[in-house]
Parts: structure tokens; sequence; C-alpha cells
């Protein structure tokens, strides 16, 4: 088993690799070691499943194309997960080929579970290597794994990397430049689950020691975070340091964005005579790429306490702290990731529900995250609350406006909740909802595999929403400047455009929540995208009002010209404000499905318009 | 006892894992994860809400379970509660068959 000649290894056809595993044994870590930022990510076709691939080109010099597939315990199959690791190993997943090599990858520290995996990849008959990552844990663990044994043992070559460590995929590269290993020898018919587990007992016995006590950090943590009440309290410390995190550290990064913005606007405007280009370019395409830019930092920092906490192996304990009670709203453990990520924003957070293996929780999961108060909404409600509620303090101790805030917040969890206690309501499949969740060992995060997941993340969020928004701001510039008003007219320009008409029409619909006209006609982009509204209402305002300054003060002009039902009623609209186009593309893209796109939206919208009807009505009766 | 009623900490052996129905697809999976007859089994944590769902630990893996998932277990308290983490020192189960593969 010579190493090939560089120029030879150069021109043979790529290896084809797949990484193959339990979830948590680090294969991800490694797959980012190997390829770095030479990674696709897509989706196998037709389904909702990520597709990781990369490429790299090992030390003779090969090509080399890995496959990342997904974690499963077994080939039985018990999500859709699992079920594309098995038919991509078996070779039946249509347009992809079956891999040249098997890299199966286990949790040196772990193999009492893991090894049951390999055994049953060995049947599969292709040529396999197995990798013990994170051999550094294991061996200051003390546990010693006779390499030669084991590879002996199972009949493929084994190999150690340390895949959070620089040159830790050394020996996986050099035995990828080795010939391939032939195919294990085959085996007699399937054995059954305990002959399996004998037979890893036998391995284990044969080539790995443990000593006695391995899990002791493991278990010393655990009794406090999984305890009843110290593991809540770290839970809510935990939450609402993030919270403050993401509201206080990105406030001053947000508002140097706003400036920057700001300021290339002006210098772009500056270069420009003044008309149609001008105004597009000014008001429509750097508004609208600066309305897009000013949520990344909440976005990234929010993501970045949540890849830490995930890839420490916090996240599951959280999960099984709550999974009663959002068992008892309808929901599973796994919905709090997808729901605290909708904080931020809706779109990774529905795409997070992948990680929830019940199809009946995920879509309920799917179907309350616009709910979560995200931080496209704060423009409107600082907008509203800063112009209507008065700046008092109540009971001496809390802020009025902090305290509205806050009642929005909890409406939108509270809302959550009986929507999706609703759905398990009548929901007619009432067969458990299965848990069987692994906890994993604690890690130090790894600080490279967090960027990497953080860039992943932003690159998402900018593409997808980016495109949304820019589109929808040159439309409603378009639509709030054409036609443009006649000589002599008398009104403000704005009455003359599509965007004016539109306005007149809606308000039909919207008189009995209290929305004027400038609120229908703002709404309409808003509807599209939340954070649009705000910038909307300004060009409502500012177009149809005089070439004065004050005309860019949206909050007094406001304050003055609505009554503080209207106010009030547009608040509670917002709470369930129809999601934002990009949310609904990524809805249907998770959930392939047409149907839920259109319930979530409906539901949304009516939700949305009993919450204003009845606070503006109860608001009027009030004043 | 079921897994679901062992207290925390007691120290147990597997003695079985149940279907509920011809082919339950959880009793298939708690097998693939570990829990086989004569495995060193513990409670390790109950959920703070209705003490469900509850953290066992088979082996040297911690795995979070439902109580139904858990009640499919049956297993035999070693001996009276133990704080240690160890899986017991087990003998050859007896009724474990050592069928050449």
């Amino acid at each position: 088993m010579s190493a090939a000649s560089p120029t030879s290894a150069a021109q043979r056809p790529a290896l084809r690799v797949a990484l193959v595993g339990n979830p948590n044994c680090g294969k991800t870590a490694l797959f980012n070691r190997l390829t770095g930022s030479r990674q696709k990510v897509a989706n196998y076709a037709g389904v909702t499943v990520e597709r990781k691939e990369g490429h790299f080109v090992s030390p003779a010099g090969r090509q080399v194309r890995v496959l990342d597939l997904p974690g499963a315990y077994s080939l039985h199959a018990a999500s859709l997960d699992e079920a594309i690791t098995r038919d991509v190993c078996l070779g039946q997943r249509p347009g992809e080929p079956r891999p040249d090599l098997l890299v199966s990858v286990v949790d040196a520290t772990n193999l009492r579970l893991h090894l049951r995996f390999v055994l049953e990849l060995r049947r599969l008959g292709l040529p396999m290597v197995l990798v013990l990552n994170m051999s550094d844990a294991a061996e200051r663990r003390g546990i010693h794994i006779d390499r030669d044994k084991l590879a002996a043992a199972l009949g493929m070559p084994v190999v150690e990397t340390i895949a959070v460590r620089r040159d830790g995929a050394a020996s996986l590269l050099a035995a990828l430049d080795a010939a391939l290993p032939d195919a294990p020898p085959a085996t007699d018919a399937p054995p059954s689950d305990l002959d399996v587990h004998h037979e890893v007992k036998r391995l284990l016995e044969a080539a790995v020691t443990m000593p006695a006590r391995t899990a002791a950090i493991d278990d010393r943590l655990d009794r406090i975070v999984l305890h009843p009440v110290f593991g809540l309290a770290i839970l809510a410390v935990l939450l609402f340091l993030m919270f403050q995190a993401v509201f206080s550290w990105a406030a001053p990064v947000m508002d140097g964005i706003e400036a920057a913005v700001h300021w290339f606007g002006e210098l772009v405007g500056s270069h420009l005579p003044e008309g149609m280009l001008r105004s597009l370019l000014v008001d429509g395409l750097i508004a609208g790429l600066g309305s897009v830019i000013v949520f990344l930092p909440q976005i990234l920092i929010l993501f970045l306490f949540i890849l830490t906490l995930e890839e420490s192996g916090y996240l599951p304990r959280a999960a099984f702290l709550l999974d009663r009670l959002m068992m008892g709203a309808g929901l599973s453990g796994r919905s709090f990731i997808p729901l605290l990520s909708s904080f931020a924003c809706a779109i990774p957070g529905i795409m997070a529900t992948r990680t929830i293996q019940d199809p009946r929780d995920r879509i309920t999961t799917i179907l309350v995250a616009p709910l979560m108060t995200c931080s496209a909404r704060l423009p409107v409600y600082a907008l509203l609350i800063g112009a209507f509620i008065p700046a008092r303090t109540v009971a001496g101790l809390f802020n009025l406006q902090g305290l509205v805030l806050f009642a929005l917040y909890v409406a939108g969890i509270v809302s959550a909740l009986v929507v999706a206690y609703v759905l398990k309501y009548f929901r007619r499949d009432r067969t458990d909802h299965p848990l069987l969740m692994e906890l994993p060992s604690y890690r130090i995060p790894n600080p490279r595999d967090i960027a990497i997941g953080l860039w992943e993340r932003a690159r998402i969020f900018l593409s997808r929403v980016g495109k949304v928004i820019l589109t929808l701001t040159v439309l409603l510039w378009f639509l709030a400047t054409f036609p443009s008003p006649p000589d002599g007219a008398t009104a403000p320009a704005i009455d003359y455009s599509f965007a004016g008409i539109i306005g007149r029409a809606l308000e039909h619909v919207f008189a009995p929540v209290g929305f004027n006209w400038q609120i229908c006609i703002a709404l309409v982009p808003g509807l599209a995208a939340r954070e649009v509204a705000v910038g909307a209402l300004a060009t409502v305002y500012a177009l149809s009002g005089s070439d004065d300054a004050v005309a860019s003060q949206l909050a007094p002009m406001i304050a003055s010209q609505w009554s503080l039902a209207t106010a009030l009623a547009l608040l509670a609209w917002y709470v369930f404000a129809p999601q934002c186009i990009s949310t609904m593309a990524v809805i249907r893209r998770e959930t392939n499905s047409w149907k839920v796109m259109a319930a979530s939206t409906l539901y949304l919208f009516a939700l949305g318009y009993l919450a204003a009807f009845a606070t503006y009505r109860i608001a009027l009766m009030f004043s | 006892m079921r897994l679901s009623e062992l207290p925390r900490r007691t120290a147990a052996v597997i003695v079985s894992v149940d279907d509920t129905s011809s082919s339950d697809p959880v009793a298939r999976r708690l097998r693939e994860l570990g829990f086989v007859p004569g495995e060193a089994v513990q409670v390790i944590a109950l959920g703070p809400f209705g003490m469900d769902p509850l953290v066992a630990q088979v082996g040297f893996t911690r795995f979070a379970l439902r109580r139904s998932e858990a009640a499919r277990i049956t297993v035999e308290a070693v001996s009276a509660s133990v704080s240690s983490i160890t899986p017991a020192a087990q003998p050859d189960a007896p009724a474990a068959k050592r069928t050449a593969a």
C-alpha cells in the first residue's frame, strides 16, 4: 500500500468520501477542518435536509470531495435526516452516487455507544476508515485504545484525529492518500441487537482500556445544570444575559451602521443631479440596503450565544429542562432553540426547526415562530412607544415605556403558547412524541467552528432577506412616486400615486380598527417586510408633507395626527403582523408546502386584525 | 420495576426492553442506543415539572427520555442508593446467547 506519486494522484478522478457517524461525534468539526471555507451548503433534492459538501486536496495532490452526512444512530432511520444518511450509504439516493470511501467518525471517549453504528456500516461492503475523533479528550481521561488491535478486529484502517486542532486531521489525510482499503470482510445474516452489543463489548475488551471513572466533570456539572431549581435558574440567567447582550451590545453597532448608511446616501446623492435616479438610489436602494444590514449585529450576537451553547453541549440540557412545559403547550423541548432564534429573526429560527424530529412538533414550531418578537418589529415599537407612551415612572421603579415594550414581548410569547395549544387540541394524531435525546459530554467550544457557523448564518440572512427587501423598497419607491401629481395639484404628491390609490382602497378594510390611509399605505410594504414599515411611514409623511425639515421628524408628526387608540391598535396589529415575504418564502421552502405558508399568513392576519380591532374599540371606550 | 420508577442515583441493571406494539420504533431505537439486557443503568435527573422527562445513564452515555419511553425498560436495582456513576461490575447475564456472528 504505497502512496501514489504526486502527478498521477492529481490526475486521478476525485475521491468521493462520505463522513458518517453518530450525532455528537465531532463530525462537523472534522469536516470544517478538512474543507475550511471550501464547502457548499444546500439541500438534498426535494427535502429539507441540509447537504454539506466540501472539497480539498490531499497531501499527495489528489482531489477529494467529501460529503458530511447527517448524524445517525443507525441505518434503521428514525427521522428524515437518518433516512438520507441511510440512502446515500446504500447508493439509493437519486443523484448521489455511492461514496468511494466511508469515513466512519466516532467519539473516542464514547466507543461503547459509537462502535455499534460502525459495525452496522461495516456490513455495507464499502471500503471504510475508522476515525477516532476527540482523541485528546480520550487521552486526558485515561482511555487507552490499541489502534492496531482494533484495526485487525474490524478489518479496516483506524486513525486518530483531533478535529479542533490545526493539524489534527493529518493522520486521516495520510490514510486517504494510501490506496483504498479493501472492503471489510462480508458477514452473514444481520445479527440481533444483543449480538451487536456483545460484539462491541468484545472489541472494547480486546482493544480499549477505560479507567473506572471517566465522566466526572460531566457528572459534577450535570448535578447543577439538571437540578430542578438551580438548573432553571441558570437557564433564566443565561437567557437574560443573552437578551441583554443582543439589545445593549448591538445598539452602538446598529447606530454606527445607520450613520454609515446615511453618510453613504448623502455622498452618493451629492454627486447626482436632483431627479428620479437620485431619488431611486438614495431613498430606494441605499435606504433599503441599510435597513437590512442594520439587523446583522443583533442576529450575529444572538447566534454567537446559541452556537456557543450548542458547541458546549448545554443546549440539549436546556431542552430537557423545558420539555415538559413546552409539551404542555403543544411544542417540544427542541422547539426552544428555534423559538429563541426567532427573537432575532424568524428566518434562521424556522430553518433551525430541522432538528425537531417529530413532524407535528416541527410544523407547530414553524407556525408560532413568527409570533416571537423579532428585531424587525422593534423600530415600529420604538416609534409608537416613543410618540405615544409618556416617559413616566410607575410604582417609583419601572419605566412605563419599558413596561409597555416588555408587555408586547410577553404578548407575543403568550399568544404563541395559546396557538400551539390550540393546534395540539385539534390534532387528530395523538400518538407519542418521542424524545430519546442524547446529552453529550460537555466540551469547550471551538472558536473556528463557531466563526464558520456565524458566517454561514450571516450569509443566508443577507442573501435571502436582502434580495426581498431591496426589491420591495424599490417597488414602494416606485409606487409612491408614480404617477406624479398633475400641475396645479393641491393635495400632497403621494395622494396621486399608486400608493395613495392603494392606501385609500385599504382604508375601507382598516377603518374599523382605526388605521388612517397613511398607515394603510405604509402597511402594504410593511406586510411584506416589517422593517420597511417605518421607512414607508416616513416616506408617506415626508412626501406628503411640506419640504420642511420637520417632515423627517416622524414621531411628533404622528403624535399630533393620530389618536392614542389608533397607535395602540397599530401596536396590537404588529404583535401578530402577518409575516414578511422572506419568512413566508422560508416557510414554504422548509415545509415544501404552499398550504402551510398560506395557513400561516392567514391566521396571523386574522389574529392581527382581531387584536387591533379589540384594542381600538376598548381604547375608544376609555378615552 | 420500570426505569421510570427507578429512584434517582440507584444503580440498576437492565432486564429487558419491551415493545408496546408489534413493531415499536421507540423500543428498537432504545436497544440501538445501548439499552440492552445486562447493561448498567442509572437515573441521573428528573425533569423539573412532573418529573418528566428523566435523564438515564446507560454505560457512559446520558439520554433524556420521556417517562413513557423509559417505561418500556424493565430494570432490577443492584444495591441501595449509590452515588458512584461507575457502571456496576456485572456478571455475564445468564440468558445472553453467545452465538457465532
